[in-house]
Protein backbone atom coordinates (compact mmCIF):
# COMPACT_ATOMS: atom_id res chain seq x y z
CA UNK A 1 0.00 0.00 0.00
CA UNK A 2 1.00 3.56 -0.60
CA UNK A 3 2.19 5.36 2.54
CA UNK A 4 2.37 9.13 2.99
CA UNK A 5 5.97 10.22 3.51
CA UNK A 6 4.84 13.25 5.50
CA UNK A 7 2.35 11.84 8.02
CA UNK A 8 2.84 8.09 7.64
CA UNK A 9 -0.82 7.31 6.96
CA UNK A 10 -1.62 4.63 4.42
CA UNK A 11 -3.29 6.02 1.31
CA UNK A 12 -6.08 3.94 -0.23
CA UNK A 13 -7.13 4.20 -2.97
CA UNK A 14 -3.67 5.36 -4.03
CA UNK A 15 -3.37 8.89 -5.37
CA UNK A 16 -1.22 11.95 -5.92
CA UNK A 17 -1.63 13.38 -2.46
CA UNK A 18 -2.52 12.39 1.08
CA UNK A 19 -6.20 12.98 1.86
CA UNK A 20 -5.34 13.73 5.49
CA UNK A 21 -2.25 15.98 5.41
CA UNK A 22 -2.19 16.70 1.66
CA UNK A 23 1.49 15.89 1.34
CA UNK A 24 2.46 14.54 -2.08
CA UNK A 25 5.44 12.29 -1.30
CA UNK A 26 4.95 8.62 -0.64
CA UNK A 27 6.51 5.20 -0.59
CA UNK A 28 5.06 1.67 -0.70
CA UNK A 29 4.85 -0.79 2.18
CA UNK A 30 3.63 -4.35 2.55
CA UNK A 31 0.55 -4.85 4.72
CA UNK A 32 -0.60 -7.94 6.62
CA UNK A 33 -3.59 -8.78 4.43
CA UNK A 34 -5.61 -9.27 7.61
CA UNK A 35 -8.66 -7.36 8.63
CA UNK A 36 -12.24 -7.51 9.81
CA UNK A 37 -15.58 -7.17 8.05
CA UNK A 38 -16.98 -3.67 8.62
CA UNK A 39 -20.15 -4.54 6.72
CA UNK A 40 -21.31 -6.80 3.93
CA UNK A 41 -24.23 -7.81 1.78
CA UNK A 42 -25.22 -10.94 -0.03
CA UNK A 43 -25.75 -9.88 -3.63
CA UNK A 44 -28.70 -11.63 -5.27
CA UNK A 45 -29.19 -9.31 -8.25
CA UNK A 46 -25.87 -8.89 -10.09
CA UNK A 47 -25.03 -5.60 -11.82
CA UNK A 48 -24.19 -7.19 -15.16
CA UNK A 49 -24.62 -10.61 -16.76
CA UNK A 50 -20.91 -11.28 -16.13
CA UNK A 51 -21.52 -11.37 -12.38
CA UNK A 52 -24.87 -13.16 -12.50
CA UNK A 53 -23.24 -16.60 -12.55
CA UNK A 54 -21.55 -15.82 -9.21
CA UNK A 55 -24.77 -14.82 -7.41
CA UNK A 56 -25.45 -15.07 -4.57
CA UNK A 57 -22.07 -13.63 -3.63
CA UNK A 58 -20.76 -11.63 -0.70
CA UNK A 59 -19.77 -8.01 -1.19
CA UNK A 60 -17.94 -6.60 1.81
CA UNK A 61 -16.08 -3.65 3.24
CA UNK A 62 -12.96 -4.87 5.03
CA UNK A 63 -11.02 -2.81 7.56
CA UNK A 64 -7.37 -3.79 7.31
CA UNK A 65 -5.43 -4.10 10.56
CA UNK A 66 -3.26 -1.24 9.32
CA UNK A 67 -6.28 1.06 8.91
CA UNK A 68 -7.47 1.41 5.30
CA UNK A 69 -10.90 0.17 4.28
CA UNK A 70 -11.15 -1.95 1.12
CA UNK A 71 -14.02 -3.37 -0.85
CA UNK A 72 -13.82 -7.02 -1.85
CA UNK A 73 -15.80 -10.19 -2.09
CA UNK A 74 -15.65 -12.64 0.76
CA UNK A 75 -14.99 -15.92 -1.04
CA UNK A 76 -14.65 -19.52 0.03
CA UNK A 77 -17.09 -22.26 0.98
CA UNK A 78 -18.28 -20.51 4.14
CA UNK A 79 -18.53 -17.04 2.59
CA UNK A 80 -22.32 -16.89 3.00
CA UNK A 81 -21.88 -17.25 6.78
CA UNK A 82 -20.02 -13.91 6.87
CA UNK A 83 -20.87 -11.55 9.74
CA UNK A 84 -19.85 -8.05 10.78
CA UNK A 85 -16.65 -8.24 12.84
CA UNK A 86 -15.47 -11.50 11.29
CA UNK A 87 -11.68 -11.69 10.85
CA UNK A 88 -10.67 -12.18 7.22
CA UNK A 89 -7.43 -12.66 5.32
CA UNK A 90 -6.48 -11.76 1.79
CA UNK A 91 -6.36 -14.25 -1.07
CA UNK A 92 -5.52 -13.38 -4.64
CA UNK A 93 -8.03 -14.45 -7.26
CA UNK A 94 -6.91 -14.88 -10.85
CA UNK A 95 -9.01 -12.84 -13.29
CA UNK A 96 -8.77 -12.86 -17.06
CA UNK A 97 -6.12 -14.30 -19.35
CA UNK A 98 -3.17 -12.03 -18.65
CA UNK A 99 -2.29 -13.14 -15.13
CA UNK A 100 -4.10 -10.32 -13.32
CA UNK A 101 -4.82 -11.10 -9.68
CA UNK A 102 -7.54 -9.43 -7.66
CA UNK A 103 -7.25 -9.13 -3.88
CA UNK A 104 -10.17 -10.93 -2.23
CA UNK A 105 -10.81 -12.05 1.35
CA UNK A 106 -11.80 -15.29 3.03
CA UNK A 107 -12.97 -15.81 6.57
CA UNK A 108 -10.10 -16.53 8.97
CA UNK A 109 -9.99 -18.20 12.36
CA UNK A 110 -10.83 -15.86 15.23
CA UNK B 1 -25.29 37.75 15.07
CA UNK B 2 -26.93 39.28 12.01
CA UNK B 3 -29.37 37.13 10.03
CA UNK B 4 -28.02 35.08 7.16
CA UNK B 5 -27.98 37.27 4.02
CA UNK B 6 -29.96 34.72 2.00
CA UNK B 7 -32.72 34.04 4.56
CA UNK B 8 -36.20 35.03 3.26
CA UNK B 9 -34.69 36.50 0.07
CA UNK B 10 -35.90 33.94 -2.48
CA UNK B 11 -39.20 32.19 -3.05
CA UNK B 12 -40.36 29.19 -4.99
CA UNK B 13 -43.10 30.73 -7.08
CA UNK B 14 -44.32 27.65 -8.90
CA UNK B 15 -43.87 23.90 -9.10
CA UNK B 16 -44.64 21.27 -11.71
CA UNK B 17 -44.47 17.57 -12.40
CA UNK B 18 -44.42 15.85 -15.77
CA UNK B 19 -46.43 12.75 -16.52
CA UNK B 20 -44.94 10.04 -14.31
CA UNK B 21 -44.53 6.30 -14.69
CA UNK B 22 -43.92 4.69 -18.05
CA UNK B 23 -44.17 7.50 -20.58
CA UNK B 24 -42.71 5.99 -23.74
CA UNK B 25 -44.16 8.69 -26.01
CA UNK B 26 -41.94 11.38 -24.46
CA UNK B 27 -38.20 12.01 -24.39
CA UNK B 28 -36.39 13.07 -21.27
CA UNK B 29 -36.10 16.60 -22.63
CA UNK B 30 -39.81 16.56 -23.34
CA UNK B 31 -40.58 15.52 -19.77
CA UNK B 32 -38.43 18.40 -18.49
CA UNK B 33 -40.21 20.82 -20.79
CA UNK B 34 -43.62 19.59 -19.64
CA UNK B 35 -42.66 19.98 -15.97
CA UNK B 36 -41.20 23.43 -16.71
CA UNK B 37 -44.33 24.56 -18.54
CA UNK B 38 -46.50 23.39 -15.64
CA UNK B 39 -44.27 25.07 -13.03
CA UNK B 40 -44.38 28.39 -14.88
CA UNK B 41 -48.15 28.14 -15.35
CA UNK B 42 -48.47 27.39 -11.64
CA UNK B 43 -46.49 30.55 -10.85
CA UNK B 44 -48.25 32.67 -13.42
CA UNK B 45 -44.90 33.60 -14.93
CA UNK B 46 -44.35 33.62 -18.69
CA UNK B 47 -41.60 31.52 -20.25
CA UNK B 48 -39.99 34.64 -21.70
CA UNK B 49 -39.49 36.05 -18.20
CA UNK B 50 -37.08 33.20 -17.43
CA UNK B 51 -33.50 34.46 -17.51
CA UNK B 52 -31.86 31.70 -15.48
CA UNK B 53 -31.87 27.95 -16.08
CA UNK B 54 -30.42 25.26 -13.86
CA UNK B 55 -30.65 21.58 -14.55
CA UNK B 56 -28.91 18.39 -13.53
CA UNK B 57 -27.87 15.39 -15.62
CA UNK B 58 -29.42 12.45 -17.44
CA UNK B 59 -28.21 8.87 -17.68
CA UNK B 60 -30.69 8.01 -20.42
CA UNK B 61 -29.90 11.10 -22.54
CA UNK B 62 -26.30 11.75 -21.48
CA UNK B 63 -25.66 15.11 -23.16
CA UNK B 64 -22.35 16.53 -21.93
CA UNK B 65 -23.93 20.03 -21.91
CA UNK B 66 -27.43 19.20 -20.72
CA UNK B 67 -28.13 22.74 -19.49
CA UNK B 68 -27.38 24.24 -22.87
CA UNK B 69 -29.30 21.51 -24.66
CA UNK B 70 -32.33 22.07 -22.46
CA UNK B 71 -32.17 25.86 -22.98
CA UNK B 72 -32.08 25.23 -26.72
CA UNK B 73 -35.02 22.80 -26.46
CA UNK B 74 -37.07 25.26 -24.40
CA UNK B 75 -36.22 28.20 -26.65
CA UNK B 76 -34.51 30.04 -23.80
CA UNK B 77 -31.38 32.18 -23.85
CA UNK B 78 -30.62 32.46 -20.14
CA UNK B 79 -28.03 34.89 -18.78
CA UNK B 80 -27.48 32.53 -15.86
CA UNK B 81 -27.20 28.78 -16.48
CA UNK B 82 -25.50 25.53 -15.54
CA UNK B 83 -25.85 21.81 -15.17
CA UNK B 84 -25.12 20.81 -11.61
CA UNK B 85 -24.09 17.27 -10.73
CA UNK B 86 -24.12 16.24 -7.11
CA UNK B 87 -26.23 13.16 -7.71
CA UNK B 88 -29.48 13.05 -5.79
CA UNK B 89 -28.43 16.13 -3.82
CA UNK B 90 -28.59 18.23 -6.98
CA UNK B 91 -32.13 19.69 -6.66
CA UNK B 92 -31.58 21.21 -3.21
CA UNK B 93 -28.16 22.43 -4.35
CA UNK B 94 -29.82 23.99 -7.42
CA UNK B 95 -32.39 25.71 -5.20
CA UNK B 96 -29.59 27.20 -3.16
CA UNK B 97 -27.75 28.40 -6.28
CA UNK B 98 -30.96 29.81 -7.77
CA UNK B 99 -31.66 31.70 -4.56
CA UNK B 100 -28.14 33.15 -4.61
CA UNK B 101 -28.66 34.22 -8.22
CA UNK B 102 -31.96 36.03 -7.62
CA UNK B 103 -30.70 37.58 -4.37
CA UNK B 104 -27.64 39.03 -6.09
CA UNK B 105 -29.38 40.11 -9.28
CA UNK B 106 -27.63 37.61 -11.53
CA UNK B 107 -31.09 36.51 -12.64
CA UNK B 108 -34.68 37.54 -12.02
CA UNK B 109 -36.44 34.25 -12.65
CA UNK B 110 -34.56 30.96 -12.43
CA UNK B 111 -36.19 27.84 -13.82
CA UNK B 112 -34.90 24.64 -12.20
CA UNK B 113 -35.68 21.27 -13.77
CA UNK B 114 -34.50 17.68 -13.49
CA UNK B 115 -35.62 14.32 -14.73
CA UNK B 116 -35.27 11.76 -17.44
CA UNK B 117 -37.01 8.89 -19.20
CA UNK B 118 -35.21 6.32 -17.10
CA UNK B 119 -37.97 3.70 -17.24
CA UNK B 120 -38.45 3.48 -20.99
CA UNK B 121 -35.39 5.32 -22.38
CA UNK B 122 -33.04 2.65 -21.00
CA UNK B 123 -33.43 -1.10 -20.94
CA UNK B 124 -33.47 -2.56 -17.43
CA UNK B 125 -30.01 -4.07 -17.94
CA UNK B 126 -28.64 -0.80 -19.31
CA UNK B 127 -30.15 1.11 -16.40
CA UNK B 128 -28.54 -1.28 -13.92
CA UNK B 129 -25.26 -0.99 -15.83
CA UNK B 130 -25.39 2.82 -15.93
CA UNK B 131 -26.06 2.93 -12.20
CA UNK B 132 -23.15 0.57 -11.60
CA UNK B 133 -20.87 3.31 -12.93
CA UNK B 134 -21.15 4.99 -9.54
CA UNK B 135 -18.65 2.51 -8.08
CA UNK B 136 -14.92 3.14 -8.02
CA UNK B 137 -13.68 1.84 -11.38
CA UNK B 138 -10.61 0.07 -9.95
CA UNK B 139 -11.30 -0.62 -6.29
CA UNK B 140 -15.05 -1.30 -6.19
CA UNK B 141 -16.38 -2.28 -9.62
CA UNK B 142 -14.28 -5.46 -10.01
CA UNK B 143 -16.23 -6.93 -7.07
CA UNK B 144 -19.62 -6.76 -8.80
CA UNK B 145 -21.37 -4.11 -6.71
CA UNK B 146 -24.30 -1.89 -7.55
CA UNK B 147 -26.00 0.98 -5.77
CA UNK B 148 -28.48 -1.20 -3.84
CA UNK B 149 -25.48 -3.29 -2.75
CA UNK B 150 -23.68 -0.24 -1.37
CA UNK B 151 -26.77 0.86 0.53
CA UNK B 152 -27.35 -2.70 1.71
CA UNK B 153 -23.99 -2.57 3.48
CA UNK B 154 -25.05 0.68 5.17
CA UNK B 155 -28.40 -0.89 6.13
CA UNK B 156 -26.67 -3.97 7.54
CA UNK B 157 -24.27 -1.94 9.64
CA UNK B 158 -27.05 0.37 10.87
CA UNK B 159 -29.22 -2.60 11.91
CA UNK B 160 -26.20 -4.25 13.57
CA UNK B 161 -25.11 -1.21 15.58
CA UNK B 162 -28.58 -0.11 16.71
CA UNK B 163 -30.42 -3.43 16.88
CA UNK B 164 -32.98 -2.28 14.33
CA UNK B 165 -35.34 -4.95 12.96
CA UNK B 166 -35.81 -5.85 9.31
CA UNK B 167 -39.51 -5.01 9.67
CA UNK B 168 -38.58 -1.46 10.68
CA UNK B 169 -37.12 -0.91 7.22
CA UNK B 170 -40.10 -2.51 5.51
CA UNK B 171 -42.50 -0.28 7.43
CA UNK B 172 -41.00 2.79 5.71
CA UNK B 173 -41.86 1.36 2.29
CA UNK B 174 -45.38 0.49 3.44
CA UNK B 175 -46.12 3.92 4.93
CA UNK B 176 -44.62 5.73 1.97
CA UNK B 177 -46.80 3.72 -0.41
CA UNK B 178 -49.87 4.64 1.62
CA UNK B 179 -49.01 8.30 0.98
CA UNK B 180 -48.52 7.68 -2.74
CA UNK B 181 -52.00 6.15 -2.85
CA UNK B 182 -53.34 9.64 -2.09
CA UNK B 183 -51.26 11.35 -4.80
CA UNK B 184 -52.97 11.59 -8.19
CA UNK B 185 -49.69 11.52 -10.14
CA UNK B 186 -47.72 8.88 -8.18
CA UNK B 187 -46.13 6.02 -10.10
CA UNK B 188 -47.22 3.28 -7.65
CA UNK B 189 -50.64 3.50 -6.04
CA UNK B 190 -51.44 -0.03 -4.90
CA UNK B 191 -51.16 -0.47 -1.11
CA UNK B 192 -48.50 -2.88 0.18
CA UNK B 193 -47.92 -4.68 3.47
CA UNK B 194 -44.82 -5.51 5.49
CA UNK B 195 -45.26 -9.11 4.30
CA UNK B 196 -45.19 -7.90 0.68
CA UNK B 197 -41.88 -6.13 1.31
CA UNK B 198 -40.33 -9.10 3.11
CA UNK B 199 -41.47 -11.47 0.35
CA UNK B 200 -40.41 -9.28 -2.58
CA UNK B 201 -37.42 -10.31 -4.65
CA UNK B 202 -34.11 -10.14 -2.73
CA UNK B 203 -31.73 -7.63 -4.33
CA UNK B 204 -28.86 -7.26 -1.86
CA UNK B 205 -29.47 -8.45 1.69
CA UNK B 206 -31.15 -7.05 3.71
CA UNK B 207 -32.79 -5.03 0.91
CA UNK B 208 -35.56 -6.51 -1.23
CA UNK B 209 -37.13 -5.02 -4.32
CA UNK B 210 -39.78 -3.11 -2.32
CA UNK B 211 -37.04 -1.51 -0.20
CA UNK B 212 -35.66 0.07 -3.38
CA UNK B 213 -36.83 3.21 -5.14
CA UNK B 214 -38.63 3.06 -8.45
CA UNK B 215 -37.26 3.55 -11.92
CA UNK B 216 -39.62 6.03 -13.56
CA UNK B 217 -40.00 8.32 -16.50
CA UNK B 218 -40.44 11.61 -14.72
CA UNK B 219 -39.33 15.22 -14.49
CA UNK B 220 -39.99 17.96 -12.01
CA UNK B 221 -39.48 21.69 -12.07
CA UNK B 222 -39.72 24.74 -9.86
CA UNK B 223 -39.42 28.48 -10.41
CA UNK B 224 -37.29 30.65 -8.12
CA UNK B 225 -37.59 34.40 -7.95
CA UNK B 226 -37.05 37.24 -5.52
CA UNK B 227 -39.22 37.44 -2.41
CA UNK B 228 -40.05 40.99 -3.48
CA UNK B 229 -42.39 39.44 -6.07
CA UNK B 230 -44.24 37.32 -3.49
CA UNK B 231 -47.36 39.47 -3.60
CA UNK B 232 -48.01 39.46 -7.34
CA UNK B 233 -47.90 35.76 -8.18
CA UNK B 234 -50.68 33.34 -9.02
CA UNK B 235 -49.77 30.79 -6.34
CA UNK B 236 -48.82 31.11 -2.68
CA UNK B 237 -45.03 31.38 -2.51
CA UNK B 238 -42.72 29.17 -0.44
CA UNK B 239 -39.86 31.06 1.18
CA UNK B 240 -36.36 29.66 1.31
CA UNK B 241 -35.55 30.00 4.99
CA UNK B 242 -32.43 27.88 5.22
CA UNK B 243 -30.03 25.87 3.10
CA UNK B 244 -26.94 23.81 3.83
CA UNK B 245 -24.68 21.27 2.16
CA UNK B 246 -22.01 18.76 3.08
CA UNK B 247 -19.98 16.64 0.70
CA UNK B 248 -17.88 13.99 2.44
CA UNK B 249 -16.95 11.41 -0.23
CA UNK B 250 -18.30 9.73 -3.32
CA UNK B 251 -17.31 6.07 -3.07
CA UNK B 252 -18.48 4.13 -0.05
CA UNK B 253 -14.99 2.73 0.52
CA UNK B 254 -13.89 6.33 1.23
CA UNK B 255 -16.86 7.25 3.45
CA UNK B 256 -15.60 8.70 6.75
CA UNK B 257 -18.06 6.44 8.59
CA UNK B 258 -20.67 3.80 7.80
CA UNK B 259 -23.07 5.10 10.44
CA UNK B 260 -22.54 8.88 10.45
CA UNK B 261 -22.96 10.90 7.27
CA UNK B 262 -22.97 14.51 6.14
CA UNK B 263 -26.71 15.10 6.54
CA UNK B 264 -26.06 16.27 10.10
CA UNK B 265 -23.75 19.13 9.15
CA UNK B 266 -25.86 19.94 6.10
CA UNK B 267 -28.99 20.29 8.23
CA UNK B 268 -27.16 22.22 10.96
CA UNK B 269 -26.21 24.87 8.42
CA UNK B 270 -29.78 25.05 7.12
CA UNK B 271 -31.18 25.43 10.64
CA UNK B 272 -28.60 28.11 11.44
CA UNK B 273 -29.44 30.07 8.29
CA UNK B 274 -33.16 29.85 9.08
CA UNK B 275 -32.75 30.57 12.78
CA UNK B 276 -34.86 27.48 13.43
CA UNK B 277 -34.34 24.03 14.91
CA UNK B 278 -35.71 20.51 14.42
CA UNK B 279 -38.59 21.26 16.78
CA UNK B 280 -39.90 23.89 14.34
CA UNK B 281 -40.25 21.41 11.46
CA UNK B 282 -43.89 20.55 10.70
CA UNK B 283 -43.21 17.90 8.06
CA UNK B 284 -40.24 16.55 6.13
CA UNK B 285 -39.43 15.22 2.68
CA UNK B 286 -36.39 12.96 3.11
CA UNK B 287 -34.48 11.33 0.27
CA UNK B 288 -35.60 7.70 0.20
CA UNK B 289 -33.68 5.85 -2.48
CA UNK B 290 -33.82 2.86 -0.10
CA UNK B 291 -36.06 2.18 2.90
CA UNK B 292 -33.23 2.55 5.42
CA UNK B 293 -32.14 5.97 4.16
CA UNK B 294 -34.93 8.22 5.51
CA UNK B 295 -34.53 6.51 8.90
CA UNK B 296 -30.86 7.49 9.01
CA UNK B 297 -31.56 10.96 7.65
CA UNK B 298 -34.34 11.63 10.15
CA UNK B 299 -31.77 11.03 12.87
CA UNK B 300 -29.06 13.10 11.25
CA UNK B 301 -31.28 16.12 10.62
CA UNK B 302 -32.33 16.02 14.27
CA UNK B 303 -35.89 14.71 13.95
CA UNK B 304 -35.01 11.59 15.99
CA UNK B 305 -32.24 10.51 18.34
CA UNK B 306 -29.48 8.23 16.95
CA UNK B 307 -30.87 4.72 16.53
CA UNK B 308 -34.44 5.94 17.13
CA UNK B 309 -35.42 6.98 13.60
CA UNK B 310 -37.47 3.88 12.84
CA UNK B 311 -39.81 4.72 15.74
CA UNK B 312 -41.18 7.64 13.68
CA UNK B 313 -42.74 5.09 11.35
CA UNK B 314 -43.42 2.41 13.99
CA UNK B 315 -45.58 4.68 16.15
CA UNK B 316 -47.29 6.51 13.29
CA UNK B 317 -45.65 9.93 13.66
CA UNK B 318 -44.39 9.82 10.05
CA UNK B 319 -47.88 9.18 8.65
CA UNK B 320 -49.87 11.96 6.96
CA UNK B 321 -52.08 12.14 10.08
CA UNK B 322 -49.09 11.93 12.42
CA UNK B 323 -47.25 14.67 14.26
CA UNK B 324 -44.29 14.67 11.84
CA UNK B 325 -45.44 13.50 8.40
CA UNK B 326 -42.56 12.28 6.22
CA UNK B 327 -42.52 11.81 2.45
CA UNK B 328 -46.08 12.93 2.06
CA UNK B 329 -46.15 12.42 -1.73
CA UNK B 330 -44.88 8.86 -1.61
CA UNK B 331 -41.20 9.58 -2.00
CA UNK B 332 -38.90 7.90 -4.45
CA UNK B 333 -40.07 4.55 -3.12
CA UNK B 334 -43.58 5.06 -4.55
CA UNK B 335 -44.12 8.47 -6.19
CA UNK B 336 -41.25 8.59 -8.70
CA UNK B 337 -37.55 8.27 -9.16
CA UNK B 338 -35.82 9.41 -12.32
CA UNK B 339 -32.29 10.62 -11.65
CA UNK B 340 -32.16 14.00 -10.00
CA UNK B 341 -35.94 14.37 -10.26
CA UNK B 342 -36.35 12.08 -7.24
CA UNK B 343 -35.24 14.65 -4.72
CA UNK B 344 -36.78 17.50 -6.70
CA UNK B 345 -40.24 16.02 -6.12
CA UNK B 346 -39.59 16.40 -2.39
CA UNK B 347 -39.23 20.14 -2.98
CA UNK B 348 -42.34 20.21 -5.21
CA UNK B 349 -44.34 18.39 -2.54
CA UNK B 350 -43.07 20.61 0.27
CA UNK B 351 -44.21 23.70 -1.64
CA UNK B 352 -47.64 22.20 -2.27
CA UNK B 353 -48.11 21.14 1.35
CA UNK B 354 -47.01 24.59 2.56
CA UNK B 355 -49.79 26.12 0.47
CA UNK B 356 -52.25 23.96 2.38
CA UNK B 357 -54.53 22.78 -0.42
CA UNK B 358 -53.63 19.13 -0.98
CA UNK B 359 -57.02 17.75 0.02
CA UNK B 360 -56.92 14.20 1.40
CA UNK B 361 -53.10 14.34 1.37
CA UNK B 362 -52.84 17.67 3.19
CA UNK B 363 -50.86 17.64 6.44
CA UNK B 364 -52.36 19.52 9.39
CA UNK B 365 -49.43 21.73 10.35
CA UNK B 366 -47.78 23.25 7.29
CA UNK B 367 -45.75 26.31 8.16
CA UNK B 368 -42.21 24.90 8.01
CA UNK B 369 -40.93 22.06 5.84
CA UNK B 370 -37.52 20.40 5.78
CA UNK B 371 -36.34 18.75 2.57
CA UNK B 372 -33.21 16.67 2.52
CA UNK B 373 -31.58 15.47 -0.70
CA UNK B 374 -28.56 13.21 -0.87
CA UNK B 375 -26.46 11.89 -3.70
CA UNK B 376 -24.06 9.04 -4.27
CA UNK B 377 -23.81 6.68 -1.33
CA UNK B 378 -24.93 9.15 1.33
CA UNK B 379 -22.03 11.16 -0.11
CA UNK B 380 -23.36 14.59 -1.05
CA UNK B 381 -25.98 16.20 1.14
CA UNK B 382 -28.17 19.25 0.73
CA UNK B 383 -30.89 20.39 3.11
CA UNK B 384 -33.41 23.16 2.57
CA UNK B 385 -35.93 24.59 4.99
CA UNK B 386 -38.98 26.18 3.40
CA UNK B 387 -41.74 28.21 4.98
CA UNK B 388 -45.16 29.53 3.97
CA UNK B 389 -44.04 32.91 5.29
CA UNK B 390 -40.74 34.63 6.06
CA UNK B 391 -39.11 34.06 9.46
Amino acid sequence: MQRCAACGRLRFPPGYLCRECHGADSDWVEVSGRGTIASFTVMHRAPTPAYAARAPYVLALVDLQEGPRMMANVIGEDALQAAIGDPVEVVFEARGEDGFKLPQFRRAAR
Amino acid sequence: MSPHPLRNKAIIAGVGESEIGKVPHMTGLGLNAQAARRALDDAGIAMDEVDGLLTAYSLSEPYPMLGSVLAEYLGLRPRYGASIITGGATPAVMLSHAAQAVATGQAEVVLVTAGENRATGLSRDRAVQALSAFGHPYFEDPYGPHIPGFYAMIARRYMHDYGVAREDLARVSVQTRAHACRHPNAHMRVPITIEDVLRSKPIAEPLNLLDCCLISDAAGAFVVTSAERAGDLKAKPAYLLGAGEMHTHEHILAAPSLIEFGAKQSAEQAYRMAGLGPGDVDFAELYDCFSVVPIIEAEEVGLAAPGEGAALWRDGRAALEGTLPINTHGGMLSHAHAGAAGGLFGIVEAVRQLRGAEGERQVKRHEVALVHNEGGILSSHATVILGNQPV
